[in-house]
C-alpha cells in the first residue's frame, strides 16, 4: 500500500480517539446541565420580579403594571419575544432592560440615574432590574423570538451592531467575532456559539437571561455584554447603552425564530 | 476574664445562647428554635473523623447505596447529587466531600414512610471523592464517587 | 425577611414527590469581600418538612450546600389537597416557613 495512504489511514484511526475523549467530556458536561434542570434557581428571581412588577414604588408610588414593553401598556406575555424594537414614545430602539428603566422613570417617577442603579446584583445586594428582567423574559417562555427589523432606527441599530461585532480593538485586538465568529470553538470546556449562525444563535441568544451558577444569580444580556467587553479588555459597556442595544439588534436577527427558553441555567 | 452578661450573650455561639436561654426556661425543649446542630461534625476534616462525629465507629462499603452525580461538574459551586439507599431501615443519609475545607456537607434524617432518597446540590472546592454515608439499623455504610471539578471558560 | 421558597409537591404513584428551591446566600465564611475582609458565614443549618403534623424529612446542613439550595425527596401518606410545610433556620437565627398544597399526579 502506498505510504501516504497508510499514513492517512493511521491518522484517520488516531483522530477519532482524540475526538472521542472530547465528546465524552462534552456528554458529561451535558449531563451535568441536565441534572440541574429539575430546579432552576431562576424561579426565585422570576417570582421576585413578579412581585416587584406589581409593587407601588418610587416617588409616584405606582406599580409597573402599565409599562408598555412593546405590545401595549401592561402586556407582559409575549413582549420579550419582540424585543429589541423601536419605541415611539422615546423615539429610539430599546431592549428589555432599557425599557424597564424607562418605565421606572415615567411611571414610578424615579430619576434616570436611580432607575438604572444596581443593575447587576452582588452577594447580599439584590438587583430589582435582574428580577424584573427574569419575570418579563419568563412570560415569553416557549415563544419564538421575532424582533422587528423594519423601522429606519431598527435598521440603523443593526448596522451599528454589525460594525461593533466585527471591529477589532483594545489591547488584545479583539472583537466579538474573535470568539463568536466560527463554529466549533470553545474556551476550556465552554462551547462558544457562532452568533451569526442561526443554528447556534437561535438556541443561545434566547437562553438569556439565565441563572449562572458561577455567579449565584440571574445574569441578563446586558450583563453578558458588559462581561464580554471586560473579557476583551474593551472600554466598559455602559448599562442599557445605545451600543449594547445595537449589538442585541444584530444578534436578534440571527436568532430570529429561536424558541425562548429564558430564564435559562448556565455555568 | 470577667464579662458582662450582655457581652456573654452576644459573644456566645448559637448553641451557647440557646443553652443559656433553655436553662433560664425561656425556650421549651423541642421547640423549633432549640433545634440541634452537630457543630463538631461540621468541623471535621476527614471521612474517619466525620464518621466518628456522626456517631459511627466504622463503616462498611455498600453497593446498595447509589450515588447519581455527573462525572464532571462544570462549576464547583453547584454540583447536583442524588443518593438512594436500598439498605433496609435506613435512618440517615449524610453527604461527605473529602477535599472540602470541612468534610460534612449535610445529614438528612429519613423518618419511616419517607423514601431513603434525596437530591440536593453541594459546593466542591476541587476534584474530590464524594461519600454517601448511610446509617441503617444503627450500623453505618458508605459508597463513594469521584467528581471532577473543571475550570470554566468565559461563562455563557 | 428572606424570599419565599418555591415548592412543588405532586403525587408520584402513592408517594408525594417534593421539590423545593430556597432563597439563601449560603455564605461559607471563607469568602473575602472587595476590601479584603472575611464575609461572615451565613447558612441554613436546619430544615424540617412536615405533613399532617408529622416530620417527613429533616436535615442538618453545613456551609457546603450550594447557594439557593434545592432539595428533592419523596414520602408516603400524603394526598392531593393536603399541605406540606417546609421550614428552615439559619446560623443567625433567621427563619422561613412556607407551605404548598399537594397537587395531583
Amino acid at each position: 500500500m502506498p505510504f501516504h495512504r497508510l499514513l492517512a489511514g493511521m491518522l484517520a484511526a488516531a483522530v477519532p480517539c482524540v475526538c472521542m475523549a472530547q465528546q465524552d467530556t462534552q456528554k458529561e458536561v451535558e449531563r451535568y446541565r441536565q441534572l440541574l434542570a429539575e430546579g432552576n434557581p431562576a424561579d426565585l428571581f422570576e417570582a421576585r420580579g413578579e412581585e416587584l412588577w406589581k409593587a407601588p414604588r418610587g416617588p409616584k408610588q405606582t406599580s409597573l403594571e402599565q409599562c408598555d414593553l412593546g405590545l401595549g401598556p401592561g402586556v407582559v406575555k409575549g413582549a420579550f419575544a419582540h424585543l429589541p424594537r423601536y419605541f415611539a414614545d422615546t423615539d429610539r430602539v430599546q431592549d428589555l432592560e432599557s425599557r424597564l428603566v424607562t418605565c421606572r422613570v415615567t411611571l414610578q417617577g424615579f430619576k434616570p440615574e436611580d432607575a438604572a442603579k444596581n443593575p447587576f446584583s452582588a452577594p447580599g445586594r439584590a438587583s430589582d432590574l435582574e428580577a424584573l428582567a427574569s419575570f418579563v423574559a419568563g412570560q415569553s417562555r416557549g415563544m419564538k423570538l421575532d424582533a422587528p427589523l423594519r423601522h429606519p432606527k431598527e435598521i440603523e441599530a443593526f448596522q451599528i451592531g454589525e460594525q461593533l461585532f466585527y471591529r477589532r480593538a483594545g489591547p488584545h485586538d479583539f472583537a466579538c467575532v474573535s470568539c463568536h465568529g466560527e463554529n466549533g470553538k470553545r474556551i476550556r470546556l465552554q462551547d462558544l456559539p457562532k452568533l451569526t449562525d442561526p443554528g447556534d444563535a437561535r438556541k443561545i441568544f434566547t437562553s438569556w437571561p439565565a441563572y449562572r451558577v458561577s455567579q449565584g444569580t440571574v445574569r441578563t444580556m446586558q450583563h453578558r455584554l458588559y462581561d464580554c467587553y471586560w473579557q476583551m479588555r474593551h472600554p466598559q459597556m455602559d448599562y442599557a447603552s445605545e451600543a449594547s442595544i445595537a449589538l442585541e439588534v444584530f444578534m436578534a436577527k440571527y436568532a430570529s425564530g429561536g424558541e425562548i427558553s429564558a430564564p435559562g441555567l448556565k455555568r | 476574664m470577667r464579662r458582662s452578661r450582655r457581652e456573654f450573650l452576644q459573644a456566645g455561639s448559637g448553641a451557647g445562647v440557646l443553652a443559656l436561654a433553655a436553662a433560664a426556661g425561656l425556650v421549651r425543649p423541642g421547640e423549633a428554635f432549640a433545634q440541634q446542630w452537630n457543630k463538631a461534625a461540621f468541623e471535621t476534616k476527614s471521612f474517619a473523623d466525620t464518621l466518628k462525629a456522626l456517631g459511627g465507629s466504622g463503616s462498611t462499603e455498600s453497593a446498595q447505596i447509589q450515588i447519581t452525580a455527573p462525572d464532571i461538574a462544570e462549576n464547583g459551586a453547584v454540583v447536583p447529587i442524588t443518593i438512594e439507599s436500598a439498605i433496609p431501615r435506613t435512618q440517615t443519609i449524610a453527604i461527605l466531600i473529602e477535599k472540602n475545607p470541612n468534610t460534612l456537607s449535610a445529614n438528612f434524617d429519613i423518618p419511616d414512610g419517607t423514601d431513603p432518597f434525596v437530591t440536593t446540590r453541594v459546593k466542591m472546592a476541587e476534584t474530590s471523592n464524594i461519600y454517601a454515608v448511610v446509617k441503617a439499623d444503627g450500623k453505618y455504610f458508605h459508597a463513594a464517587k469521584e467528581i471532577k471539578v473543571t475550570l470554566g471558560g468565559c461563562g455563557g | 425577611m428572606a424570599d419565599p421558597m418555591r415548592i412543588r409537591a405532586n403525587m408520584a404513584g402513592d408517594k408525594v414527590e417534593v421539590r423545593v428551591l430556597m432563597s439563601h446566600e449560603m455564605e461559607t465564611g471563607q469568602r473575602k469581600d472587595a476590601s479584603g475582609a472575611i464575609v461572615p458565614a451565613h447558612f441554613i443549618q436546619n430544615v424540617t418538612v412536615t405533613h399532617a403534623g408529622k416530620t417527613v424529612l429533616s436535615a442538618q446542613w453545613g456551609t457546603s450546600i450550594s447557594k439557593n439550595p434545592f432539595v428533592h425527596f419523596r414520602f408516603k401518606g400524603g394526598k392531593p389537597g393536603e399541605k406540606v410545610t417546609i421550614s428552615w433556620v439559619d446560623n443567625k437565627g433567621e427563619r422561613r416557613t412556607d407551605e404548598v398544597v399537594i397537587g395531583g399526579g
